[in-house]
């Protein structure tokens, strides 16, 4: 049998899932992929640089990812993301619950199924 | 297998739907293990909000839904021995209390004991302004601020104290979350206050479960996606806690939502930073080298959790209050939509601008960007996609006094005749702002206090 390595660009939100929580200005996202098999290659494409950019735009100053490779985890925590928290913020989502789908529209490059 | 105790959540905050409890008691008494039931009902600023109603009425303060919560549970648990611990005390635990007692007696439970845990609140007898700031909301001058509320999060010992007084209810103000289920299992199994080890699987079991609902389901539903069973029904959470660490997470029985891999892993790591320390005041929590598999259908138990020394000081959570949060929102719809929706904001914006209404304003273009988007607005002033077919403009600003926020927020509704052509549905609201900030004060600078009575006597 031949192996296609064939690669397509697809949003995180096909291949894994996320959620987010806050700590006063700081937000976490978690992010799993649903097959374990992708695990090396998110390691890989998604970066605190690339999360940290999706968050810019908000002042975020800082993003650590850590590693959860037994469960298949990563966990991101990004400073400054939510322009003052829950109880700071002018804005809708205080508590940054809705971040988790801007990680998620994240694209990466994953082998096509087949 | 054997010395097993569950641990079920109704409530994971101030909110949460008020008929969770009922399937998860029914689930614990069918499993005849000893087991308790916790409701988790206090985010940050709850407290500081209780705080202020209790300011106008001395009896008010804590959990307004407390009496519709119990009330379903309570003769149930009191009758099969599961104790039933919450901090729905808010900031007036003893009133709560008496609430409590109210309702026991209503329902034939005079004898019901029923215990309160005090000392969380430190606002008179902390000076906070001779400790270091540990977290704060970013850039705020706080000095025209006014205190609200200042209280420690406290640990299980007390909470386990009251237990081991017979306490059938376990009333507190702020503990730590995750307390709130440790509490029983050190109860039950003895655990001293450095077993660290077990301590940080009863921590476990108590993160995993203090959001409720979270575990199995809620905050997880994506439809096509991640489908949930009977979205309208999820059952909310119970731990199997082993006397040897062993901790597996399932729901009540005949409920909707799941537990698998990942929901667990999602609510895992759930506001959490460094995996390896999740400071809590009962232990350190280290889940960085934790397993989990699938035991069956909607059970999940989790290995490697692992403890070190609780931390030496106790979190302190103090609440101000000073300015004012103004929101109006007006809509537009159909052609030329996205054009009248962006001039719609710029215009709000001047108008603020031009009265010196607000210390900080910001508008957000709903159906076109709002939630991902910055108080500049620079990804709604960027959209070049497709036209959305309806947009709701919403304006939000910061004010110090409450009509400068009400005149503020009152921009949206004139532009029902001076706005862009059919501009539509302005609705606004002003409510008070609180902000927080964190304090880390020693443990000796916090006592608590525990108070145990039957029904009967609390008056």
């Amino acid at each position: 049998m031949e192996l296609s390595n064939a690669m397509v660009e697809v949003p995180l939100h096909r291949v894994a899932h996320s959620r987010a929580g806050d700590k006063g200005n700081r937000v976490n996202l978690s992010l799993m992929p649903y097959d374990p098999e992708l695990y090396p290659l998110l390691a890989e494409q998604v970066t605190e640089e690339r999360v940290l950019a999706l968050f810019r735009h908000r002042g975020a100053t800082r993003c650590r990812r850590y590693d959860l490779p037994l469960i298949h985890a990563f966990n991101f925590v990004i400073d400054d993301a939510l322009e003052g928290g829950v109880n700071g913020a002018l804005n809708l989502d205080g508590h940054g619950k809705s971040h988790s789908f801007r990680l998620l529209s994240l694209t990466v490059r994953v082998p096509a199924a087949g | 297998m054997n010395d097993l105790f569950l641990v079920g959540n109704a409530s994971g905050f101030s909110g949460d739907r008020v008929d969770a409890a009922a399937p998860v008691v029914r689930t614990l008494v069918r499993r005849g293990l000893p087991a308790a039931l916790f409701f988790e009902c206090l985010a940050e600023r709850t407290i500081a909000l209780a705080q202020i109603e209790k300011r106008r009425d001395p009896e008010a303060g804590y959990e307004p839904m407390l009496e519709r919560l119990l009330e379903p549970v309570l003769a149930e648990c009191a009758r099969a021995g599961i104790p039933i611990l919450g901090n729905f005390g808010a900031a007036n635990p003893m009133a709560a209390a008496r609430c409590v007692a109210r309702l026991a007696r209503r329902l034939g439970l005079p004898e019901l004991r029923i215990g309160v845990v005090t000392g969380d609140d430190v606002s008179a007898s902390v000076d906070l302004d001779a400790l270091p700031v540990h977290e704060a909301d970013a850039g705020l001058d706080m000095s025209a601020w006014t205190l609200v509320s200042a209280n420690a999060y406290i640990g299980a010992a007390p909470l386990a104290q009251a237990l081991g007084q017979g306490a059938q209810v376990v009333v507190a103000g702020r503990t730590s979350d995750p307390s709130l289920a440790v509490a029983p299992l050190m109860h039950h199994f003895g655990w001293a206050e450095d077993d660290w080890r077990n301590l940080a699987v009863g921590a476990a079991c108590g993160h995993l479960l203090e959001c409720g609902s979270q575990l199995t389901g809620g905050v997880f539903w994506d439809p096509g996606f991640k489908d949930i069973p009977d979205p309208a029904n999820i059952g909310f959470p119970i731990a199997e806690v082993g006397g040897d660490g062993s901790l597996l997470v399932t729901k009540a029985e005949q409920t909707g939502g799941l537990v698998d891999l990942r929901s667990v892993k999602e609510q895992l790591l759930y506001e959490l930073h460094d995996p390896a320390a999740y400071l809590t005041p009962d232990v350190v929590m280290d889940v960085s080298g934790v397993t989990m598999e699938q035991a069956g259908e909607d059970r999940v138990a989790l290995h490697g959790v692992q403890g070190h020394m609780r931390p030496e000081r106790l979190k302190v959570t103090a609440c101000y209050e000073g300015s004012w949060l103004g929101e109006g929102e007006v809509s537009v719809a159909g052609p030329n939509a996205l054009a009248r929706a962006r001039a719609t904001a710029e215009v709000l914006l001047q108008r603020v601008r031009q009265r010196g209404l607000a210390r900080r304003a910001r508008a957000d273009l709903i159906g076109v960007s709002a939630v991902h988007d910055s108080d500049d607005g620079a990804l709604w002033r960027a959209y070049d996609g497709p036209e959305p077919p309806d947009i709701r403009i919403r304006l939000a600003v910061e004010a110090t006094s409450r009509d400068d926020a009400d005149q503020a927020a009152r921009e949206v509704l004139a532009m029902l005749c001076c706005g862009t052509a059919g501009s539509s549905g302005a609705r606004w609201r002003v409510t008070p702002r609180i902000l927080t900030r964190s304090f880390l004060v020693p443990r000796e600078m916090v006592p608590t206090e525990v108070t145990v009575r039957e029904a009967r006597l609390w008056n």
